[in-house]
């Protein structure tokens, strides 16, 4: 064999798969330009509208932090994400699991106001984490043992989980002084200030963004460094070696249900305690979440179901989020505008992503 | 073929290869396991593209970009995986693709006749209104080669095409090549089983590590010559095989019945018993229910009926990881589906059934050196050709796959395993090793059940033979006993004679 030969040219697959690593963000440069065409028939100028989404997003240290701080509750989703679809099972329920977490959280949060923080904060963070882990694992006793499609059972937990918070939030949970003062808003009291989850730096950053950074490096741990990770992967991979290799199949792909539903959960959690320090509805899903079950889905996919990778994913999409919202008041773009150019974005990388893994397929025969 | 050489990150799996291949002649092509036999072959059909070299055809240049440019030239290929559609019918399957003579509506009756035609031609039997999903292995290979005649194929390539054929499939397709070369038609023929080349073929060409080691007629070649010419060294065509005190039962199947996938039954009243340092050897015609027997034992099908007992327990309906744990090993037919995990590295699938145990892991932990140094050692032992332990298991030769299952299995040190076609697709020098490996395991006294098609292969290595047909035993024969016509009216519904 001619190693010398082999080894000079090893560096060039290396970039060659670095440039492919990269399409997500093509894509995403791709979609813009579409905006900037759709822009100019609105009659603004691209320019300044992108340039008002770019300091909208970065251009502050209070605009960076709102980033961050939207990027939270993706990137605790699209953790979930991976170990779900790494396990083969397509978790669409990140809204309920979501909805489910904060609503937990809050209850506890509500009931248990007197207690001092270090002891009220992460009992919080743990109900919604359990909160999350039963509205994932119900989805995935019924694909064990009933085999029940896990799409379908999200989606229906999905719209049970918002009938239940709009339930609780007009009912049990809302707020007193509303009632007495017959505004009836559906929304909870604030919370005591003992569970506000700590501020890293003077803006809106909460500590949920750090822990949700720290649960990405224990997600990739969990999934490449342990037997339960390995399992779940080689399940989600294979499940009938996995079968024959005496993995109990149904049993790991429930797990990665519950796992990637406690994720969700504990995000919403995370969003009552950090930012919002009470819940509301509007009667929708997105009114409390903000479409992050979706979105998360999104990120993930666009991390290539990489807990890493879901990180730098999911700050994009939350600078997205952010970037758009100021652009709209800068250069007076209609709403639906904004909801056009994240639909375009998701459409171009979820379309890059099947172009690079056809390519893929083909490099076998070209490296 | 001039000078084709093809780089895979790590490999070289063709290196200046020079290959002609006459009108009229079939050539086979050998070498063993990742040799680069199916990777020459890729090229020249425009699956994969050269580094460098060139192809000609009648003497021009040609390029060939994709499997469209080559059958435009007059090539064909029959891939070791057929590529048909199962819910068509065998007219449609062949006429898939082609414009229709009658622009836009379909010709099927027009197909029919012509595929009828090269059926005569070519004595290849096919009904061409049969449905594709029902038809065995053998007719489709036969569908996959009236494709390739169809599209006016002048050069065939058949990448180990008997593999998994029976014997008399064997002989019919030898049959059909003959008339074919007769017909002009040029043949490439690969397969790793020697005999076959030697009846089959005008001339051979061996390649060894991507390279061509020779091209001779074979009328020159011998047995010997062969397998030295792909190996480098001499190599034993026969496993030697001393007496083993045999000890007590280790398996025992009591009155077994299970149903198919089709629903019907596949497993009627087997008996069966197997005792530590014997292999019980399975033969018959693929489809009498060997595969559901051994995915029985396996922990994989649930039995309708009857017991399977291993080391005097009742382990009937028992979950794979206790059996496993219990010291069955299993090594799959289909080994793609039941064996590995494709995209998981070579190293994570040598430790599919013992991740959760020491010394690969504490606790939830895995312990990355031991499993490093485990699979090294695997590697070594069982001569795996691949670029590292960490690379994908996709990117290895069908062989070396096999290996790595074989090697995984056999490290185990099982009480009993059941090994269903061990050594399909595996070249010599692997299948020498592999059945060393088997006799060495019988030595230590392992209970193997050993179910393969390949009569050479069940006669070598067995103590006691069983004959499967339509899920029944129609008898046990001693080895010793035992002749090739014997078992074959055996395998026919015979009883023993
Ligand atoms: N797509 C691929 N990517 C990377 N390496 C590959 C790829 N295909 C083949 N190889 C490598 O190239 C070498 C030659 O493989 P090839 O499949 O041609 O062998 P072969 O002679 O057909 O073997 P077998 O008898 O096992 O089928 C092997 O080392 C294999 O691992
Ligand atoms: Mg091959």
């Amino acid at each position: 064999m001619h190693k010398g030969v082999a080894r000079g040219t090893r560096f060039r697959p290396f970039i060659g798969s670095l440039f492919w690593a990269l399409t997500p963000l093509y894509a995403t440069v791709l979609a813009l330009l579409v905006g900037a065409v759709m822009l100019l028939l609105l009659g603004v100028n691209p320019l300044q509208a992108y340039s008002a989404m770019v300091s909208g997003a970065f251009g502050s240290s209070n605009a960076l932090a709102d980033t961050l701080v939207k990027a939270t509750p993706l990137l605790f989703v699209g953790l979930g994400i991976c170990i779900a679809f790494r396990g083969g099972v397509l978790n669409i329920g990140g809204e309920g699991q979501l909805v489910a977490g904060a609503v937990a959280a809050t209850a506890v949060a509500l009931s248990l106001s007197h207690w001092p923080g270090w002891a009220i904060i992460p009992l919080c963070l743990t109900v919604g984490f359990l909160a999350g882990a039963i509205w994932g694992g119900i989805a995935g006793v019924l694909k064990a043992y009933l085999n029940v499609n896990e799409i379908l059972s999200t989606i229906m937990l999905n719209m049970i989980a918002v009938q239940g918070m709009n339930f609780l939030l007009r009912g049990p949970l809302m707020d007193p002084m509303q009632v007495e003062a017959g505004s009836f808003i559906p929304q909870t009291a604030r919370f005591s200030v003992t569970t506000d989850l700590p501020r890293l730096v003077p803006t809106r950053l909460h500590a949920g963004t750090a822990l949700a950074v720290l649960l990405a490096v224990l997600v990739y741990i969990f999934l490449w460094r342990t037997t339960i990770g390995y399992r779940i992967r080689a399940v989600g991979l294979n499940p009938d070696a996995s079968r024959a290799a005496g993995i109990n199949v149904e049993r790991y792909m429930m797990l990665s249900l519950i796992l990637g539903g406690a994720l969700a959960g504990l995000g919403g959690a995370v969003q009552v305690l950090g930012l919002h320090h009470r819940m509301f509805t509007d009667g929708s899903a997105t009114g409390f979440t903000g479409g992050a079950g979706f979105n998360g889905i999104v990120a993930a996919l666009f991390g290539k179901l990489h807990p890493l990778g879901t990180i730098p994913a999911s700050i994009l999409f939350g600078a997205l989020i952010v970037g758009a919202n100021q652009m709209q008041r800068a250069v007076q773009v209609p709403s639906s505008f904004i909801t056009a150019l994240n639909g375009l974005v998701v459409v171009f990388v979820v379309g890059s992503d099947i172009l690079s893994r056809r390519r893929a397929r083909r490099a076998v025969g070209q490296a | 073929m001039r000078g084709i050489v093809k780089r895979f990150p790590g490999v070289l799996a063709n290196d200046r290869i020079d290959f002609d291949v006459r009108a009229g002649e079939i050539h086979a092509l050998l070498g063993e396991n990742g040799a680069g036999k199916t990777t020459l072959m890729n090229i020249l059909y425009g699956l994969y593209r050269p580094d460098q070299g060139q192809i000609l055809l009648n003497g021009r240049a040609v390029a060939i970009h994709s499997p469209a440019d080559a059958i435009r030239l007059g090539i064909g290929m029959i891939h070791q995986h057929f590529m048909l559609v199962p819910t068509l019918s065998v007219a449609e399957n062949v006429a898939l693709g082609l414009p229709s003579s009658r622009g836009f509506l379909l010709d099927l009756d027009v197909v029919t006749r012509r595929i009828r035609e090269l059926s005569n031609v070519y004595g290849l039997r096919v009904d061409p209104t049969a449905m594709v999903w029902q038809l065995a292995v053998g007719e489709q290979q036969r569908v996959e080669i009236l494709k390739a005649l169809y599209r006016g194929a002048d050069l065939l390539i058949l990448d180990e095409p008997t593999a998994v054929l029976t014997p008399q499939e064997v002989r019919e397709l030898f049959a059909t090549l003959r008339r074919m070369a007769g017909e002009g038609h040029s043949l490439i023929f690969i397969s790793h089983k020697l005999h076959e080349v030697l009846s089959i073929s005008d001339r051979v060409t061996v390649l060894r590590d991507g390279r061509v080691v020779k091209t001779l007629p074979t009328s020159e070649a011998t047995r010997e010559e062969l397998a030295r010419l792909m190996v480098g060294r001499e190599v034993l065509l026969r496993v030697e095989r001393s007496p083993v005190e045999l000890g007590d039962v280790r398996l025992s199947l009591k009155d077994l019945w299970a149903h198919g996938d089709k629903g019907v039954p596949a497993l009627r009243g087997v008996t069966l018993a197997v005792r530590a340092g014997e292999i019980l050897g399975i033969a018959g015609v693929s489809g009498n229910g060997q595969r559901e027997l051994a995915e029985v034992i396996a922990g994989l099908r649930t039995p309708s009926q009857g017991q399977v007992e291993i080391d005097g327990m009742d382990t009937t309906g028992w979950s794979p990881e206790r059996l496993l744990k219990h010291g069955l090993a299993y090594i799959p037919e289909e080994r793609m589906r039941d064996g590995v995990v494709r995209d998981f590295s070579v190293e994570e699938n040598l430790i599919l059934k013992d991740h959760v145990d020491r010394p690969f892991a504490s606790g939830i932990f895995m312990n990355f050196g031991t499993i490093a140094s485990y699979a090294d050692r695997l590697i070594e032992n069982f001569d795996i050709r691949t670029p590292s332990r960490d690379a994908p298991l996709k990117n290895l030769s069908g062989g070396n796959i096999q290996k790595i299952v074989l090697a995984r299995e056999l490290s185990r040190e099982p009480r009993v395993l059941v090994a269903a076609q061990p050594t399909r697709g595996v070249d010599i020098s692997a299948t020498e090793y592999i059945h060393q490996r088997l006799i060495a395991q019988r030595a230590k006294g392992t209970a193997t059940l050993l179910i393969s098609e390949d009569l050479d292969e069940i006669l070598n290595l067995s103590d006691r033979i069983a004959v499967m047909y339509e899920g029944q035993i129609v008898g046990v024969v001693d080895q010793r006993e035992a002749t090739v016509e014997q078992l074959g009216l055996m395998m026919a519904g015979a009883h023993k004679v």
